[in-house]
């Protein structure tokens, strides 16, 4: 092997390197982003990278005018596209964030204020109680809610979904809540579970002329929030479109809060359809990111 | 007041739903007699219900688990003295677009009583729903055909069809347990059950899950022709020489 040769390798070998610490970076700049400001990142980044190199600077002497201006010149375009980006990705995943707000069945609606108008003369007082229900639900349908919110917020806000479905269905929904080890002050996308539990009430109970259960269970386990919704479902040959789309939705916003550190994941059973989200415990609110 | 009054049966999967249209018929019948004589929670139980219950005018919901209304509707008109129908729906732009087109009678829940009283008074004069009107409304394929036996209507769960074989003005529904007379057309049938159903002949078809085999019968005369075997019955089709392509493409997973 010549010299050319070796020499030749050791740059492709080099040059793999560098794409391996590039690839790798963003998971690595992601977590640190929690812990410290965008620009001080940046500072700290581009200030490790100039004493690292600075002993290269020496050939600098060598160099003539043309080259130096093309490395200024080079080095100012790549500060400028690296604020870009930074700056630029907190906004595309808010506008992203606006896009997904969750919408409810207009069905839903529709039949709850029947339903309503049903106790009007016979039980007035349930008659209020769903009235107030239905303005908190919606309250949280028409917010902007790109922020998280305590995971207490949005059980207790399924739990009201869930009276007003029960007011609708009677006998025929039952529901089970294994709730004892939930972290209640888990800060989770709001409107999380709410769409999936409309799912399961939509395609397990509501199609089905026998009566069903829906488990809701929500527990801590290893640093991670587990939610598992569980609710009958036999197949059919009819669409299953409007589950997708919800299941997309939160994949998606789960995502764009978590990224790699959350997962959702459904799987069809014999008799029973389940959906299994994990993400991670945090008890503050991000902030870095927005910067 | 002389009239009889309008008799009425409640079709809805929620029962709050029905109590507030029994509330509202009680408003209305100051200007109108009406009399509820029944309550079903889905288009089967309306049909079994109207076997033995007369009425004048059905208020369904479209919505239901195991029959729809818009499939009651079809069934109703199998009926003697079908009665005339008013669907009752919440929300869903497409079936009241095709609604609106085809000049079929419904309400929007939440229901007014004025609404609800200035479609009561029409009844008298409305007929009941026609089978082309029917079908031009959205609607998923049916979950039952239905037969009349004896001026009672019988429904046969599509699931329990072996096959359906035309024969002269009719069809012949065959499951396990026996027969049927089916008076509508073949072709419309293989047109709304999709693949569910496979032509093995210009007059027949099968259900795919009932396949068990095919196999290669010689006559007398020496012609050869393929005869397909299926499961709950003992005869066996044949396959015409048109349709012998499917006894690759089914042999091959069956």
């Amino acid at each position: 092997m010549s010299k050319q040769d070796r020499l030749l390798l050791l740059s492709d070998l080099m040059l793999l390197v560098v794409a391996v610490v590039w690839g790798t970076s963003y998971g690595v700049v992601k977590s640190a982003l929690v812990f410290y400001p965008v620009l001080g990142l940046l500072a700290l980044r581009f200030g490790i990278t100039f004493v690292m190199l600075s002993p290269a600077l020496r050939t600098l002497r060598h160099a003539d005018a043309r080259t130096l201006r093309g490395v200024f010149i080079a080095g100012v375009l790549l500060f400028y596209f690296q604020l870009r980006a930074k700056a630029l990705s907190p906004a595309i995943a808010e506008a992203r964030l606006q896009a997904l707000q969750a919408r409810i069945r207009p069905h839903f609606l529709f039949n709850s204020i029947t339903a309503v108008l049903s106790l009007m003369r016979s039980e007035p007082r349930r008659a209020e109680t769903a009235l107030e229900d239905l303005a908190d639900l919606f309250r949280v349908l028409m917010r902007d809610n790109r922020q998280l919110a305590p995971l207490s917020d949005e059980v207790e806000l399924c739990r009201q979904y869930l009276d007003l479905e029960k007011l609708r269905l009677g006998e025929r929904l039952t529901i089970e809540w294994h709730i004892d080890n939930m972290p209640g002050d888990a800060q989770v996308p709001p409107l999380l579970l709410q769409p999936l539990l409309e799912n399961a009430v939509y395609h397990g109970i509501e199609r089905s002329s026998v009566p069903g259960v829906i488990a809701i269970n929500i527990f801590l386990r290893r640093g991670e929030v587990h939610a598992i919704l569980r609710n009958p479902y036999k197949m059919t040959h009819s669409d299953h479109g409007g589950n997708n789309m919800a299941l997309a939705n939160i994949r998606e916003r789960l995502a764009l809060h978590f990224d790699a550190e959350a997962s959702l994941a459904s799987k069809t059973k014999r008799d029973s359809y389940e959906v299994h989200i994990r993400m991670p415990y945090r008890t503050y609110v991000e902030s870095g990111e927005g910067a | 007041m002389t009239e009889a009054p309008l008799r009425i049966v409640l079709v809805d999967d929620e029962a709050p739903a029905r109590r507030r249209l029994r509330e509202l018929l009680d408003d209305c019948t100051a200007a109108l007699p009406v009399l509820v004589v029944g309550e079903a929670g889905s288009g089967r139980e309306a049909l079994h219900l109207l076997g033995t219950t007369p009425a004048d005018l059905v208020l369904t919901d479209i919505h239901m688990p195991d029959m729809d209304g818009i499939e009651l509707a079809r069934h109703l008109l199998k009926l003697p003295l079908p009665p005339v129908l008013i669907f009752t729906t919440a929300y869903h732009e497409h079936a009241i677009a095709a609604f609106e087109v085809h000049a079929i009678d419904y309400l929007v829940k939440p229901v007014r009583v004025q609404r609800l009283l200035s479609a009561l008074q029409k009844v008298p004069r409305l007929k009941p729903l026609s089978d082309t009107k029917l079908n031009r409304l959205p609607a998923a394929a049916r979950r039952f055909l239905s037969v009349t036996e004896r001026s009672r209507v019988v429904l046969v769960p599509i699931d329990e069809i072996v096959y359906l074989k035309a024969e002269l003005k009719y069809i012949t529904i065959r499951t396990a347990d026996r027969e049927f007379l089916l008076e509508e057309s073949l072709t419309r049938l293989e047109e709304e059950f999709g693949p569910r159903f496979v032509r093995v002949h210009r007059n027949c078809l099968v259900a795919r899950e009932a396949i068990r085999g095919f196999e290669r019968r010689v006559s007398a005369d020496g012609d050869a022709h393929w005869e397909v075997m299926l499961r709950g019955v003992t005869e066996a089709l044949p396959v015409s020489r048109r349709q012998q392509f499917i006894v690759r493409e089914i042999g091959r997973d069956a």
